[in-house]
């Protein structure tokens, strides 16, 4: 098996704002074509790789959904102000996380920029208790304002500067490994399963624009029509300041949802193949909205059976988003696992 | 310049070594003699060249080693590292950086609780740093403990980069307050002079200017310039706020800081050198921040000092951002003014 780290690395420097996703899907179709028959990329960007199964004679054709998404939060540019930019979010950003921190903003060509702070000399006791609000921050590139006019435009995106890097003991650091974990872990079951015999037919989705409204899930899942589905994202991890009851294990291998949003018999399959094959796995209860493709999909035609597992991964929507690498691994296996052992009695059963 | 070696070696406060050697391999070859006293700071005489009957005998010059960062207090029961800050550091700039841990430049990331697990009210207040955490990837006490312990110095993790090549000619990087200076005092050790001229390159300048004091005692210098990089606030503001300085618009010559207020004759030594070579200065226009000065203007009867500084924005933040063309006009004045001494102080 390939490594996550290689993959993840390419994916988290990518850029891929929801809705801009194009370079990340340049990665993501490299990583699916070696183990696909067909590639596509649909209306709102998702990248559908199709990996058939070997369908016994006289059996109808069953298929899998495999969805996790490529965007990220980023940053879109809202007025020039001097030499400086002014800027919104798109998605979840936490202002507090990203004063002082180095951006690229992609204009008529990448410039790096710094978001602006006040020197603490310069503020009293006072404006240091306040947290910085959006209207006080600027971008700026170190252009003047004549050449930052020739190169940014109102509506460029700008995305965090942030290299990949690993840290101790297998885990990994670096921005939108939300979902691009996830995306690491289909394209790994991608390539187990091409040294398994599935039945099923397998799609792998990278899905576009899940931090927005999981947009591209719901459009991907009416065309592919699959028999179930199982969507990957990533779960707060155990960290500090965040209580057991909060999170699931780092290093404890995929947390298998239940509740409202997943099918029982999903749920039930995939703990059942965690036990057979000792893989770790935790159980994550979702009392309601996951927040994930599966909530999308499991509502898309007449309803698909969804399951959902979520990688363990700290301090999410911030540039140093942590995983440890294990356990993308271990969410490749058993889905791939799971795959094939996938038969014609579970099609029934989902009914 | 050296500026890029400088700004990416890391020198916390009380372990300037890594900067303090890029700074030796350099200077040697200028320099009659190089030592390092006891806080670190190293001094480097380049003796008179010439003579001159008016000039003063000793003059120093002086720009710090150390940069703000963290320090490692306490190892986690996950791993995880509790750290101070080392130096005037906003709390509100840590989140969500990368750093380098100890001797051996373990990469870590200063983690926070995310966005979603935030109640809406607690959003409003600056995060509580007892509650952020250095991520090194260890996941226990005993594995974070082969890798680092307590009193580890932690700085930023932030190559240098040219933003702008023309122009401007802005970079960004860390701690170019005050490796701007350090940069500086390296192009002034080049030059022959009819005085004893001596580079101290000091450590500790931003837990209380401690090596200045001790190095400007050594020293006994007749005069002495103080090379920093500044603060330069000059984003958009809503009210009228002094931006203190400008980027672009010169080295910045202080005439008062926190710390003292600048000899009023090398004030305008520098001022006139500025003006006949037709070179592009400003005033610091804020009373802010302290610097060598202050410690070496009361050092043994007093010396007569004056700090002139490169304007750099996000000073004590992870990334900032100078232009060089402010740093090679601070070397320009500089050695006017220098030069200018050979006539003695001006009365």
């Amino acid at each position: 098996m390939s490594d996550a780290s290689t993959l993840l690395k390419e994916l988290s420097e990518a850029t891929g704002v929801s809705g801009y996703e194009e370079e990340v899907r340049a990665v993501v179709r490299r990583a699916f074509q070696p183990y696909a028959d067909e590639i596509r990329e649909d209306a709102l960007g998702n990248v559908i790789a199709l990996r058939r199964g070997m369908r016994p004679a006289g059996e109808p054709t069953r298929a899998i959904m495999l969805a996790a998404h490529t965007d990220e939060i980023g940053l879109m540019i809202s007025g020039l102000d001097g030499a400086f930019l002014r800027f919104e979010r798109v998605g979840g950003v936490d202002i507090r996380t990203i004063v002082g921190q180095e951006v690229v903003v992609h204009g008529r060509q990448p410039l790096v920029g710094i978001i602006a702070s006040r020197p603490p000399h310069v503020q009293t006791a006072a404006e240091r208790e306040k947290p910085y609000a959006l209207r006080d921050l600027f971008i700026d590139t170190g252009l003047s304002e004549a050449r930052l006019r020739e190169f940014v435009r109102v509506g460029d995106l700008a995305t965090m500067k942030r290299t990949y890097v690993e840290l101790a003991e297998g885990y990994a650091s670096g921005k939108a490994f939300d979902d691009r974990a996830g995306v690491v872990s289909l394209a790994l079951c991608l390539e187990m399963l091409a040294g398994m015999r599935h039945t099923w037919d397998v799609y792998a989705v990278a899905t576009s624009q899940e931090e927005i409204g999981l947009r591209g899930a719901a459009v991907s899942a009416f065309s592919v029509a699959p028999t179930a589905a199982i969507a990957v994202d990533v779960g707060f991890g155990a960290q500090q300041g965040v209580s057991e009851q909060e999170s699931i294990a780092m290093d404890g291998g995929p947390a298998i949802a239940i509740g409202p949003n997943i099918h029982p018999l999903m749920q039930e399959r995939l703990v059942e193949v965690a036990k057979a094959h000792e893989l770790k796995y935790q159980v994550e209860v979702a009392a309601g909205a996951t927040g994930t493709d599966a909530w999308a999909i499991q509502v898309a035609r007449e309803g698909i059976p969804t399951a959902l597992l979520s990688i363990p991964l700290r301090y999410m929507h911030t540039s140093v988003e942590t995983v440890c690498l294990r356990d993308i691994e271990r969410t490749a296996r058993l889905m791939a696992l799971m795959i094939a052992g996938l038969d014609e009695a579970f099609a029934e059963q989902l009914g | 310049m050296l500026l890029k070696e400088l700004s990416e070696a890391r020198g916390v406060s009380g372990h300037e070594k890594a900067v303090r050697e890029v700074i030796q391999n350099v200077v040697r070859e200028y320099c009659d003699e190089t030592r390092v006293d006891a806080l670190g700071n190293l001094i480097c005489l380049r003796r008179a060249r010439r003579t001159a009957p008016h000039a003063p005998r000793r003059v120093m010059i002086a720009a710090h080693m150390d940069e703000i960062g963290l320090i490692v207090t306490g190892i986690n029961s996950d791993g995880t590292l509790r750290f101070a800050k080392v130096g005037g550091i906003d709390d509100r700039i840590l989140l969500s950086k990368r750093v380098l841990v100890g001797e051996n430049a373990i990469p870590g990331v200063i983690g926070y609780r995310p966005i979603h697990l935030i109640p809406a009210a607690e959003r409003e207040r600056v995060a509580d740093m007892t509650k952020a955490a250095i991520d090194i990837g260890a996941t226990s006490k005993a594995n974070a403990e082969k890798l680092t312990k307590p009193g580890d110095y932690i700085a930023f993790d932030t190559p240098y980069e040219v933003l702008e090549a023309e122009g401007l000619r802005t970079v960004k990087g860390k701690a170019f307050d005050d490796r701007a200076g350090c940069a500086v005092l390296v192009e002034l050790l080049k030059e022959d002079y009819p005085f004893d001229l001596y580079a101290a390159f000091t450590a500790q300048e931003e837990v209380g200017l401690r090596g200045a004091r001790v190095a400007a005692y050594a020293i006994q210098p007749e005069v002495a310039f103080v090379f920093e990089g500044t603060i330069c606030d000059d984003l958009p503001h809503e009210k009228d706020v002094s931006p203190v300085t400008e980027l672009g618009k010169g080295p910045a010559i202080t005439f008062m800081d926190r710390s003292f207020i600048a000899d009023a004759r090398l004030v305008r030594l520098l001022v006139e050198a500025a003006e006949r070579l037709g070179v592009p200065y400003q005033f610091k226009r804020a009373v802010a921040g302290g610097t060598d000065s202050g410690a070496i203007q009361l050092a043994r009867e007093g010396v007569p000092s004056v700090t002139v500084a490169v304007p750099a924005r996000y000073l004590h933040a992870p990334s900032s951002i100078l232009s060089l063309n402010d740093l090679e006009h601070t070397v320009i004045i500089a050695r006017e003014a220098l030069r200018a001494l050979e006539g003695g102080l001006p009365s």
